[in-house]
């Protein structure tokens, strides 16, 4: 019986690799050896030209992430990320609460609601805000004439903030709307018969119910923030250069292959280890 | 979930107030770009009146139509190949063990968590080592819309093998283990089984596949070639160039057709669900 | 499994080093008046062409343009020289025609197969930067100056332009709508070397990297009282309103304030202490796939009459002779587009830096960090 097991377990785990496979050498071949290439190249030289020559392997590149200026860029990219998420976080929490508290037919059509906006293009999203913040833009001209003078905001790093927190709310909305929906109300029922008050009821049970919710979410917020490129490129100015940016930079006018796969490497430093706050997470939940 | 339990009335009152303002900020910039987009005048401040000019004008520009046009091949492509590779990937992932099977796991989180500037470096630094490679034996290669498409299938893999993994888990595995008592393959269960009882995930993440690929600005700016402009490339390099009321034609249109896929998704998959909700999840 | 991997990559990194190849270098071309081999790749700066040379172009030879834009010249390069994607012509400015033909990146044209090129004035046949004339055709040139508006020049009391409005913050603080300067190093260099009372050329050439890090620590300094850094969108923002102050090209401003009919609210200046005079000329990368075809273009835009619609057009002055009589007089008669002696006597070509250009490079991203 053992045996038979064996090889049924055997013959389940060839016909798993079989079907895995085709994805998994494409994931190989399409994404895992370009990450190779990419932090290969951190390594590589840059010459008096820049050209990228991969030879005379270096640490240059990661001698210049110290400099007093990319570290600058690197905490204004974490800072503004950390902004970001925490104000979605602000607001979509409630937001995902009350959805979730809602009537089945209400929460539908108002879900549907909230699915539109994430479904359109990221991009017409942030054209509308840069549309909305110019200075003679429709808000301008409304702020105008109600005697505020003109909006001054964009090219501000208000306005890529504001950006943003318009492209990534939802990201935010959806985890917390699925960890409060699937939470068990008579748990918070019985908090708060023994808790006098809401709030700590809030703080003691239905906090720490969502809490997976939370992280997931947030790592959905941060993680793009840091590396927000199109965001700043529209509505960011002189001053705020971002790590996406920045990176895109060095592999356009500055020339500097190299050093921007060493920018690259933090930014995957970054990911992986927000992976590994959220694989930790679930297995605690579990 | 009760409804006998309720915040506070003043709490339920900002709660509402929240919520609808909420709506309120995802909404009107795109209202007031959409009403723009009739404003007869070209210029942003001076309300010309209403006009449909800009409508015609984008409908017929030729760039606009090319870009698009590259814009539904790529996706197109991207997602049928990456919905079939997405979907067998959760499939082993969930079904079976094997070796390597926890590794592989992890790494399929990555592609869903890479910031899009770095997909898109790393792709184009990849493809420039290729063609290098490639050409010291004489055929050459530049970027173009196959490039494209690699790379949108790159990150569409994990995207979809995610959805459906989160619909397989749903699942009763009892209702397989019955399946493969009846029929005497495992390939049959899997047709009359397991495949209608998945189809919902594996349409979402298709879904979600085919909005990714549509939407996609920076990977695809950087590993296009010379023609291969697809549309939200296209629209991101006016849009440095400043504000225009075709660009606002042009982004009413877009959403009109995202909405129109929202609705349409969502019309699809309203029965299987309720069916699987009744099933006592 | 991991480090089998990592091993690989970096085995097929170092094989890809050393199998490949760089660019042929000054191949040269050889192809028969009107001859094309293909659809042709156009890589251009922004808002560089008007609107009907290259239907014309397409209908007259029968074959299709792929045309792509880029904002600076440094971009353009970054483009050709990775090799990930092949042009067939471009449009580098003087000092990097000079940079591209040192590192090979340019074919040598057949002159046979562009007879109009005799169309360019005799100023433009040799330059410095290519003095055999075997690399370019003329473009178009023009000068880099400021755009303001008449209120921001009142703000300022109405005294004689200077590169001091960007860069001196007495000056920059009174004006209270946006300044923006050029997201291009060596203009934005060459700006700040003038405002500091250098000759570009001097410097550059002459290796000056003392006063390199000097413009460096100005730009640096003057991030704070600018708006943003654009190349592209900059005349526009000043029609809107956005801007009141910017840093940027003659023909883009004329044809901004023409478009907006902004002539009483909005002007182009040349600072009191010289700008930047370029030129720009069409080139083919040594990679080219279809040479032939770039040259036939080359030949088309160097016509009498294509040349003035691309000058009425983008509103930069033409250095094509033949042109002349079929170029809108108000451009001909325009000092913004075609400075008088005294404003031209200070002007300064931006030459090729060598190392300095890299140094520029770094320096500036480091400004705007």
């Amino acid at each position: 019986m053992a045996a038979l097991d064996q090889s049924a377990a055997q013959a389940d785990s060839r016909k798993g690799r079989l079907i895995a496979t085709p994805a998994a050498l494409y994931l190989l071949f399409f994404f895992m050896i370009p990450l190779g290439v990419i932090v290969t190249y951190s390594f590589a030289t840059r010459t008096a030209t820049g050209r990228t020559v991969l030879t005379g392997w270096n640490l240059s590149s990661y001698d210049k992430l110290f400099s007093e200026l990319v570290l600058r860029i690197i905490w204004r990219s974490f800072w503004m990320a950390s902004v970001t998420t925490i104000l979605c976080l602000l607001v979509a929490y409630p937001f995902a609460y009350y959805l979730a508290t809602r009537a089945p037919k209400v929460r539908n059509i108002l879900l549907v609601l909230v699915m539109i906006p994430f479904w359109t293009n990221g991009l017409i999203r942030i054209f509308a805000i840069r549309f909305l913040l110019g200075s003679d833009g429709p808000a301008s001209q409304l702020s105008e004439n109600l005697g505020f003078g003109t909006f001054r905001i964009l090219f501000t790093p208000t306005a890529v903030v504001i950006g943003m927190v318009y492209s990534f709310l939802t990201f935010m909305v959806l985890p917390l709307y699925v960890a409060i929906e699937r939470m068990d109300w008579k748990l918070v029922e019985a908090a708060r018969d023994l808790y006098a008050g809401g709030t700590v009821a809030f703080r003691k049970v239905t906090w720490p119910l969502t809490r997976s919710g939370v992280i997931a979410g947030s790592i959905l917020v941060f993680v793009p923030s840091f590396g927000s490129y199109v965001v700043p490129e529209i509505l960011g100015g002189a001053k705020t250069m971002l790590l996406g940016s920045y990176v895109a930079r060095q592999f356009g006018a500055a020339r500097n292959f190299p050093f921007g796969a060493a920018l690259s490497v933090v930014l995957i430093a970054v990911m992986l280890i927000a992976v590994v706050i959220n694989q930790r997470a679930e297995a605690n939940r579990a | 979930m009760s409804t006998t339990m309720r915040p506070t009335k003043w709490a339920s009152r900002l709660l509402a107030l929240n919520a609808w303002l909420v709506f309120a900020f995802f909404y009107i910039p795109i209202i007031v770009l959409v009403v723009f987009s009739f404003n007869g005048s070209r210029r942003v401040n001076i309300w010309g009146g209403l006009s449909t000019r800009w409508y015609p004008e984008v409908l017929q520009n030729e760039v606009i139509l090319d870009a698009l046009k590259n814009s539904l091949m790529v996706a197109s492509i991207s997602t049928i190949v990456a919905t079939i590779l997405g979907t067998s990937l959760a499939l082993a992932l969930d079904r079976y063990r094997f070796r390597g099977r926890k590794t592989l796991d992890g790494a399929v989180f990555l592609p869903v968590i890479i910031p899009d500037v770095t997909m898109a470096v790393m792709m184009l630094v990849f493809f420039a080592q290729v063609f290098r490679f490639i050409d010291s034996f004489g055929p050459r290669f530049q970027l173009g819309i196959y490039t494209i498409v690699i790379s949108h299938i790159a990150f569409n893999i994990s995207f979809v093998a995610v959805v459906v993994r989160a619909r397989l888990g749903q699942l009763d595995p009892s209702l397989e283990e019955a399946a493969r008592d009846l029929y005497a393959s495992g390939w049959r269960a899997f047709q009359k089984v397991t495949l209608p009882l998945i189809l919902p995930g594996v349409l979402a993440g298709a879904l979600l596949a085919l909005a990714l690929s549509l939407d996609d600005v920076v990977i695809s700016a950087f590993v296009t070639g010379p023609g291969s402009t697809t549309l939200p490339v296209y629209v991101f390099s006016a849009i440095r160039r400043g504000v225009t009321p075709e660009l606002n034609a042009i982004s009413s249109l877009m959403l009109l057709a995202s909405t129109v896929l929202v609705l349409g998704s969502l019309f699809l998959q309203r029965e299987p669900k309720s069916k699987t909700n009744n099933q006592g999840e | 499994m991991k480090l089998k991997l990592t091993g690989a990559l970096l085995l097929l990194a170092l094989v890809a080093a050393a199998c490949g190849s760089d660019g042929d270098s000054g191949a040269a071309a050889s192809c028969a008046v009107g001859e094309t081999d293909g659809d042709l790749s156009f890589y251009n700066w922004a808002d560089y062409i008007d609107e009907e040379s290259i239907p014309r172009f397409e209908e007259e030879y029968g074959i299709k343009v792929e045309y792509t834009m880029y904002e600076s010249n440094e971009q353009m390069l970054a483009q050709v020289d990775a090799g990930a994607a092949n042009y067939d012509l471009i449009v580098p400015s003087d000092y990097m025609v000079d940079t591209m033909i040192a590192e090979g990146l340019l074919m040598e044209l057949d002159f046979d197969a562009i007879p109009n090129a005799t169309n360019i004035s005799d100023e433009f046949q040799s330059p410095p930067f290519d003095p055999d004339h075997k690399y370019h055709v003329a473009y178009q040139w023009g000068t880099t100056g400021i755009g303001i508006s008449y209120d921001a020049l009142e703000e300022l009391g109405n005294v004689e332009p200077t590169w001091g409005f960007i860069f001196d913050p007495a000056l920059s603080g009174m004006v209270s709508g946006g300044i923006s300067m050029l997201d291009d190093a060596p203009e934005s260099f060459s700006a700040a070397l003038k405002y500091l009372g250098y000759s570009i050329d001097e410097v550059m050439v002459g290796g000056n990297e003392e006063a390199i890090r000097e413009a460096g620590e100005l730009l640096k300094a003057t991030k704070a009282s600018l708006l943003k850094y654009d190349s592209v969108a900059y005349s526009d923002d000043l029609m809107n309103g956005e801007l009141a102050v910017a840093h940027g090209w003659s023909g883009s401003f004329a044809a901004a304030i023409f478009e907006a009919d902004a002539y009483e609210t909005h002007v182009y200046v040349i600072p009191k202490e010289g700008g930047v005079r370029w030129v720009d000329g069409m080139a083919i990368p040594a990679s080219a796939e279809h040479p032939c075809s770039a040259h036939a273009m080359i030949n088309f835009m160097t016509d009498a009459q294509n040349g003035a619609a691309l000058t009425n057009y983008v509103y930069y002055a033409s250095p094509n002779e033949a042109a002349t009589e079929f170029i809108l007089d108000e451009i001909l008669e325009d000092e913004g587009i075609y400075p008088n002696a005294e404003t031209s006597a200070k002007l300064e070509f931006i030459p090729q830096a060598g190392e300095l250009g890299l140094l520029m490079q770094d320096l500036f991203v480091e400004a705007k960090g």
